[in-house]
């Protein structure tokens, strides 16, 4: 199974950069499952429960030049915390994919897509420079997706 | 020479909402205590004034994502006290059974994720999952079960959007419920594995002779209605609230701390309700807190670990019995015509009793609006600990106080970001 996720909060602008990337392929990856999610960490962990292959998509903040596009292989290397804005409000994404990997609930494959950040206000749309990484990072996923359901 | 220390965090983990705590000792005295909440004012009280008497259950579950029903419990029976209704029956279950599946999601967070870490040894639950992951497993697994509550009484797994003043938009069908009792089963399983792995935890010796207040209605564990009553004999209803609780505020804190007129501080939440009420938990969840070897009497806050896992089997077990005896009933919510006047509403958040008051004009729009969430008024408490705490360990090297210190706020699972307030704004002009 083939499993998307883009995570955001809808009302903090550039935040739901990860929900534009996942409206943008539904409907397209006929082999995906597409998913938009807030990140609870335990419904996320659920949500990706039984992937083979994992794309996970987010907003970071991590000081890069907003637009710029992060791309980890997160089935081998750990996920930064500090990639977020600070939260002592609840388990983070970094945090739920550590806990599944420490689980063994993440998926064998499994790619983390991040898009830096403009602005995290309070309001809905994207930043022009977010706006352009949604469409670069939609693309970059639906042409990965195609190759691992072309090959199976 | 006198010798100075000071023991200090400044970003509190494992908790919710941003806060930090400093320790001054002077010449092995503990001169000074600060629970330091910096978060911002959250300024709920201003945003409701204005709004109609029907918005307040969900402008007020905005207020926390982990103890949401709380809030809309407390505001919709202020609202039908103010109207002069009571919701009762089915009604009434629906709304303990949706508030059994916040219980049941906040404290599996917080017995698991935030504060079984402090005493395994380890960082964060992230740490302890690589070593204990079946253990964070069925946490995860038990949040999951209150989430699905949550879900299916409430609309959504946070901020519920089906509770209404008078009831609710729309009544579960027997059917919708009927997948949760497996679930639920399971989850009291989980639940009874987590008040005996608390129990083994090894414990700072440390006891403190609290007034323990909670709600009180007969025959029933305290979750969402009663007196406000006390182990040193307040017995009140909640409309006398204002006339015996007071709230000030302190300059390190943007939380207003509260205290009972006249006497000081006191301690809400689980350890309380325990000790006032654990006579009318159910019967398995009485066993378990035996077997845990947990009495009334019991006045170690670091053991709240233990009675919130208990709460988390009578959590369950309530539910299941909610389910059992469920009939749906024929309107989902009675009518509410506004009228003028104040009312008043306590219901039990999972950290303790969260008051609410309103005055409304006669079509209803809320020209007033009071709150006071439980962590406000644990914050003398959890300071007074401090104290105690840190004059009990004063051999101890800093690092580690300093772990100790942040355990014993964690003993309170404080909520700051529910507890950030508004604030009287004095401007000086010269």
């Amino acid at each position: 199974m083939l499993t998307v996720i883009g995570v955001g909060n809808p009302w903090r602008r550039d935040d739901a950069a990860g929900l534009a990337v996942a409206r943008r392929l539904r409907g397209t990856l006929p082999g995906a499952t597409v998913l938009e999610r807030e990140g609870e960490p335990a419904g996320l962990i659920d949500a990706w429960d039984g992937a083979d292959r994992l794309w996970l998509v987010d907003a970071v903040s991590s000081e890069a030049a907003p637009g710029t596009v992060h791309r980890i292989d997160i089935a081998s290397e750990e996920l930064p915390a500090d990639l977020f804005q600070a939260s002592t409000h609840h388990l983070g994404l970094a945090e739920a994919v550590e806990l599944a990997r420490a689980l063994g609930r993440l998926p064998a494959h499994a790619v983390f897509y991040g898009i830096e950040g403009e602005s995290f206000d309070a309001g809905e749309g994207l930043s022009e420079d977010v706006e352009q990484a949604v469409e670069t990072v939609a693309q970059a996923i639906g042409e990965e997706v195609e190759r691992c359901t072309s090959a199976s | 020479m006198a010798e100075r220390r000071t023991i200090k965090t400044d970003y509190l983990a494992r908790v919710e909402g941003e806060g930090g705590m400093t320790v001054k000792i002077e010449n092995g005295r503990v001169a000074d205590v600060k629970l330091r909440i910096y978060e911002p004012p959250r300024f709920f009280e201003a945003f409701l004034r204005g709004r109609a008497f029907t918005e307040a259950p969900d402008i007020t579950a905005r207020i926390c994502g982990i103890c949401p029903v709380a809030y809309q419990m407390s505001s919709v029976r202020a609202m039908e006290r103010i109207c002069g209704v009571e919701v009762d029956g089915q009604l009434r279950a629906l709304r303990r059974l949706l508030y059994c599946g916040e219980w049941i999601e906040s404290h599996a967070l917080h017995v698991f994720m935030l504060h079984a870490p402090d005493f395994l040894g380890y960082d964060s639950a992230v740490h302890m999952a690589r070593d204990h992951p079946e253990l964070v497993g069925k946490a995860l697994e038990l949040k999951k079960t209150g989430n699905e509550v949550m879900t299916v009484v409430g609309g959504r797994e946070v901020h519920p959007i089906n509770v209404r003043v008078g009831g609710w938009y729309r009544v579960p069908r027997g059917r919708e419920l009927a997948p949760l009792v497996g679930k639920l089963e399971r989850a009291r399983e989980i639940a009874l594995e987590a008040v005996r792995v608390t129990s083994g935890f090894d414990f700072p010796d440390y006891a403190c002779d609290y007034e323990l207040v909670a709600l009180d209605e007969p025959g029933e564990y305290p979750i969402d209605r009663g007196r406000i009553v006390s182990n040193r004999g307040l017995d009140i209803d909640v409309s006398e609230y204002d006339d015996h609780f007071v709230e000030e505020h302190v300059a390190w804190s943007n939380a207003l701390h509260s205290r009972l007129r006249d006497r000081g501080s006191y301690l809400c939440g689980p350890l309380a309700r325990f000790a006032l009420f654990s006579g009318r938990l159910s019967p398995l969840a009485r066993e378990a807190a035996d077997e845990a070897g947990l009495s009334p009497e019991e006045r170690n806050p670091f053991r709240s670990i233990v009675v919130r896992s208990v709460e988390l089997v009578y959590a369950a077990d309530e539910a299941l019995r909610l389910i059992a005896e469920y009939e749906e009933p024929d309107v989902p919510a009675v009518d509410v015509a506004p009228r003028a006047g104040i009312g008043y509403g306590c219901t039990e958040a999972p950290r303790g009793i969260l008051y609410h008051r309103y005055e409304l004009d006669e079509e209803g729009t809320i020209l007033d609006a009071k709150i006071v969430p439980p962590t406000s008024q644990n914050q003398r408490t959890i300071e007074e600990d401090l104290r105690g705490v840190v004059e009990r360990s004063l051999d101890v090297p800093d690092g580690q106080l300093a772990h100790l210190c942040e355990q014993a706020i964690r003993n309170y699972d404080p909520c700051i970001s529910c507890a950030t307030h508004f604030l009287d704004l004095q401007v000086e002009r010269c």
